[in-house]
């Protein structure tokens, strides 16, 4: 076993985030857990682009920091989605009294 | 002045007079018809002075269209079309008719149009036609006669609709435009034909290959049969006659110059100039000679009841127009029909001229049920118009009986039952036109205006005298001898003859008995003969059939088809492709997460597989 | 070491994701979260980006989670109530899931750069100042956006709260 974790390692365990947030997303009937889960997305493209920046190294022996620069603006715009979307969804509660996913159809057909 | 450019300038002098007529005519009255008589009596002298040379051995020529010259030699798309002037014993004798009838009609019209309306622009058209016809006669090939031949029919249009005012001048001059047209559909196709096969439309270089046929001469015959075609519409045979008697409507010169004796005879005169054609065709003689001698007996029948003085020499017309493709098809050299082209230009322009001398007499009333015992009344018109009608008739020793005899002698030999036809229709012929003499000019006036009628002035008499004499003398054989060369057919016994004048006496003494004490109308009515045997209505209910017919066919088309498929089919195909599409808005969020996942995973996959 | 210490750290965070899948008590989801948010921070500590790693805590964990604590209490959410399980509906996430990890494993497998071990720095890096050197001088420009952005997003919850919408 290497002493060191390559860069598969960490796209792997990025992968398995982005998997486990997109079972929540489908699998849970609540759609407080499920905008948790989106959370969870948007971190596991996070790891990448900062495992991404460690490995490629710029000619002056630095990280790539274009890339941390990215997931600081993917953490704002996080941030600002969440504080949106969970006024959506008090406003929706306050209309419908519930948060189940599957009362939320009146856009259906 | 060399004998090659007095060609060119018989042929645009009247198109040059005809122009400046029309621009600077409505200054003064007498400067129209002073330019047109002065342009028609130019082009007559250099006429007489053509004849008295000798034949041109080559055409004037200039190069037009030629896709030799374009295109180069060996291009398989070889069609040549010069401007050239034949100047021939046949265009000469033509263009001496032409343009000297043309001139005495122009003098008469100065006095007919006098009270009428719009005189320059009469003058005018008059000129314009007297220029295309004569390119009628001068052409060497196919599309320069077609050109001059379609330009005809245009004038004509102008001419019969000079009262375009008038509902019946209005319909009549259309009526003749598109009855043209159809002819001269079949003889466009004739000319392609000749082309083909031939490779040229020059009518010296057509005859001399008609070896190309011999493979095929059905084919030749086709191509004269569809070339005929022209004739029946411009000749008015049977069965595109109907546009000539209502072609009267326009001013009797034009009655006279077009419709009698020069433009209905360009039909025949086509005939003449590719004579050696026509002869090397007998399937098509036959078929020319049938037309020929059904629609002179035939018409001779429908004149027989017309009322109008005009129609009875507009049917009349039709008929000897008859009795000239008859001519076509039995002679031998292009003298037989010319002959009584010859001498009918001269009778029945004299005739016509004389009816128009009567009409103004009477007030410009047309009907022969309301003149009577104008003799007394228009001396010179009546000895003038009995002269026509002896000539016309036959009689012997004026012009038609030897032009005309001579078509009979020849169908004789040629097939009994055209005999038969042509001789009865000269009984029909002395019958019908005796009636005319004896109601209009004997017995007592019917109507207050044939009361009051008098004499016409001296420039519509002289005319009348000079064609006089024509009609009596155009036919003695030393005059004749001058002019057109014909040859008799042997072994005619002589009951040929003795049976014509037989019929002669029988048409004029039954004409006498029963119209002599005849009151104010016909005592014989014969309603297939009065209605013209219900052609004229069989072409109107087929005009009307066609067009309802397109009309409804298109109508179905524009719902079924347009509308249905096109319009309706599109909108509800739209709209059954949203209605289907609908069923995807499930409302449930994971299940478009789930379709949103399932995409992106196959976008991987695909992404992968291809590289 | 450090293979032990990210494997610990891994497992930690995918552990936490699992239990937001499967907790039953929304509380207790967002806890699990938390935790994840905080492992992962750590592997930021461990690929040496500092300050993406602090700004991961102090952002992520201490307040978008206070945020979705705030409502969850607010709204009062009790455990999610077993209604029927829609069996089609699990069947077709399993599959999606399956389907995205099989891409994942391949599309690994198949490059060989990806095997490489850390790549030694220069030295010790200052990585707050670089990050805000880039930040202010090559993107300054999706910085003030982000900023208006922000301030619309404030905006648009502000009206999204009102009682009635006059």
């Amino acid at each position: 076993m290497s002493m060191a974790p390559t860069l598969a390692h960490y796209l792997v365990v990025s992968g398995l985030l982005f998997t486990i947030g997109m079972s929540v997303v489908l699998l849970r009937r609540n759609i407080i857990i499920i905008f948790m889960g989106l959370e969870l997305m948007l971190n596991a493209a996070n790891l990448s682009l900062v495992a991404f920046s460690r490995f490629n190294l710029s000619p002056a022996g630095l990280p790539a920091y274009d890339a941390q620069v990215l997931v600081f603006f993917i953490i704002t715009v996080a941030a600002a989605e969440v504080a949106v979307g969970l006024a959506i969804i008090v406003a929706l509660y306050r209309a419908l009294q519930t948060t189940h996913v599957e009362d939320l159809d009146t856009l259906k057909f | 002045m060399t004998p090659q450019s007095a060609a060119w300038f018989i042929l645009f002098t009247p198109l040059v007079i005809a122009a400046v007529i029309l621009f600077f005519g409505r200054f003064s009255k007498p400067l129209s018809s002073g330019l047109a008589i002065l342009g028609a009596a130019f082009t007559c002298i250099l006429s007489w002075w053509l004849f008295s040379g000798p034949d041109f051995a080559d055409p004037v020529r200039i190069d037009w269209i030629d896709f030799g010259k374009l295109l180069g030699p060996d291009s398989p798309a070889q069609f040549v079309v010069p401007i050239g002037l034949t100047i021939d014993a046949l265009s000469k004798v033509m263009l001496l008719v032409v343009t000297t009838i043309a001139t005495i009609v122009f003098t008469y019209s100065v006095g007919y149009m006098a009270t009428e309306e719009g005189y320059s622009r009469f003058f005018a058209a008059l000129s314009l036609f007297l220029f295309s016809m004569l390119g009628i006669v001068l052409a060497d090939n196919f599309v320069m006669m077609f050109i001059f031949w379609e330009l005809v029919g245009v004038s004509s249009f102008i001419l019969i609709g000079h009262y375009f005012g008038k509902d019946s001048a209005a319909e009549a001059c259309k009526q003749a435009f598109t009855v043209n047209r159809i002819g001269d559909f079949g003889f466009m196709l004739g000319i392609i034909t000749f082309w083909f096969v031939t490779g040229s439309v020059i009518f010296s270089e057509v005859e001399s290959s008609l070896g190309a046929f011999d493979q095929a001469p059905i084919w030749l015959n086709i191509a004269v049969i569809l070339v005929f075609c022209g004739t029946v519409g411009k000749s008015a045979q049977l069965p595109l006659h109907v546009w000539l008697p209502n072609s009267m409507e326009g001013p009797t010169p034009v009655s006279s110059l077009l419709h009698a004796a020069t433009m209905v005879a360009a039909g025949v005169y086509m005939l003449a100039r590719i004579f050696p054609i026509v002869l090397s065709a007998p399937i098509a003689l036959e078929v020319i000679g049938w037309i020929g001698a059904l629609t002179c007996f035939v018409a001779g029948l429908m004149a027989l009841q017309q009322n109008d003085i005009k129609r009875i020499l507009a049917y009349s017309t039709i008929s000897q127009l008859g009795y000239m493709v008859l001519g076509a098809a039995v002679g031998p050299v292009w003298g037989v029909p010319m002959f009584h082209l010859f001498t009918h230009a001269f009778f029945k322009c004299l005739l016509f001229l004389c009816a128009g001398s009567v009409i103004v007499g009477m007030h410009h009333k047309q009907n022969i049920w309301e003149m009577g015992g104008l003799a007394k009344k228009m001396p010179i018109t009546f000895l003038a118009m009995v002269a026509g009608t002896l000539a016309l008739i036959g009689f012997p020793m004026f012009a038609g009986s030897y032009s005309k005899d001579l078509i009979i002698e020849f169908a004789w030999v040629k097939s009994p039952i055209w005999y038969w036809m042509s001789a009865g229709a000269v009984v029909l012929t002395a019958a019908y036109m005796t009636r005319l003499i004896v109601v209009v000019f004997f017995g007592a006036p019917r109507t207050d205006y044939a009361r009051k009628a008098g004499e016409s002035p001296l420039v519509m008499i002289a005319p009348l005298m000079v064609l006089s004499i024509a009609a009596l003398a155009a036919g003695w054989p030393i005059v004749q001898k001058q002019f057109i060369p014909i040859t008799h057919p042997e072994g005619v016994p002589g009951w040929v003859h003795l049976v014509i004048l037989a019929f002669l006496a029988i048409g004029v003494i039954s004409a006498i008995l029963i119209y002599r004490k005849a009151g104010a109308k016909d005592p014989i009515y014969i309603p297939a003969f009065a209605n013209r045997l219900y052609i004229d209505d069989a072409y109107a209910w087929l005009v009307r059939w066609a067009q309802d017919g397109t009309a409804s066919l298109l109508a179905w088309v524009d719902r079924w088809i347009i509308e249905g498929i096109g319009v309706q089919f599109t909108a509800k195909m739209t709209w059954a492709a949203g209605f289907a599409l609908r069923f995807l808005q499930f409302g449930n969020i994971q299940a478009y997460v789930f379709f949103f996942g399932a995409g992106v995973i196959a976008l991987i996959y695909f992404l992968f597989a291809t590289t | 070491m450090s293979l032990i210490l990210f494997w610990i750290f891994a497992a930690i965070m995918l552990a936490a994701g699992l239990g937001v899948v499967l907790s039953r008590k929304p509380v207790n989801s967002a806890m699990c979260l938390v935790v994840a948010f905080v492992a992962l921070a750590a592997l930021f500590i461990t690929l040496d980006a500092f300050f993406i790693g602090i700004i991961q805590v102090l952002v992520y964990a201490g307040a978008v989670m206070v945020l979705f604590l705030f409502i969850i209490m607010l709204l009062d959410l009790k455990s999610e109530s077993t209604r029927k399980l829609n069996i089609p509906a699990c069947v077709g996430g399993v599959l999606v899931v399956g389907g995205f990890v099989g891409c994942l494993v391949k599309v690994i497998a198949s490059n060989p750069a990806f095997h490489a071990t850390k790549p030694a720095l220069s030295g010790p890096v200052d990585d707050v100042r670089e990050v805000g050197m880039i930040l202010f001088a090559d993107f300054n420009m999706p910085f003030q956006i982000i900023g208006v952005l922000l301030l619309v997003s404030t905006v648009g919850v502000v009206l999204l709260s009102k009682r009635q919408l006059e």
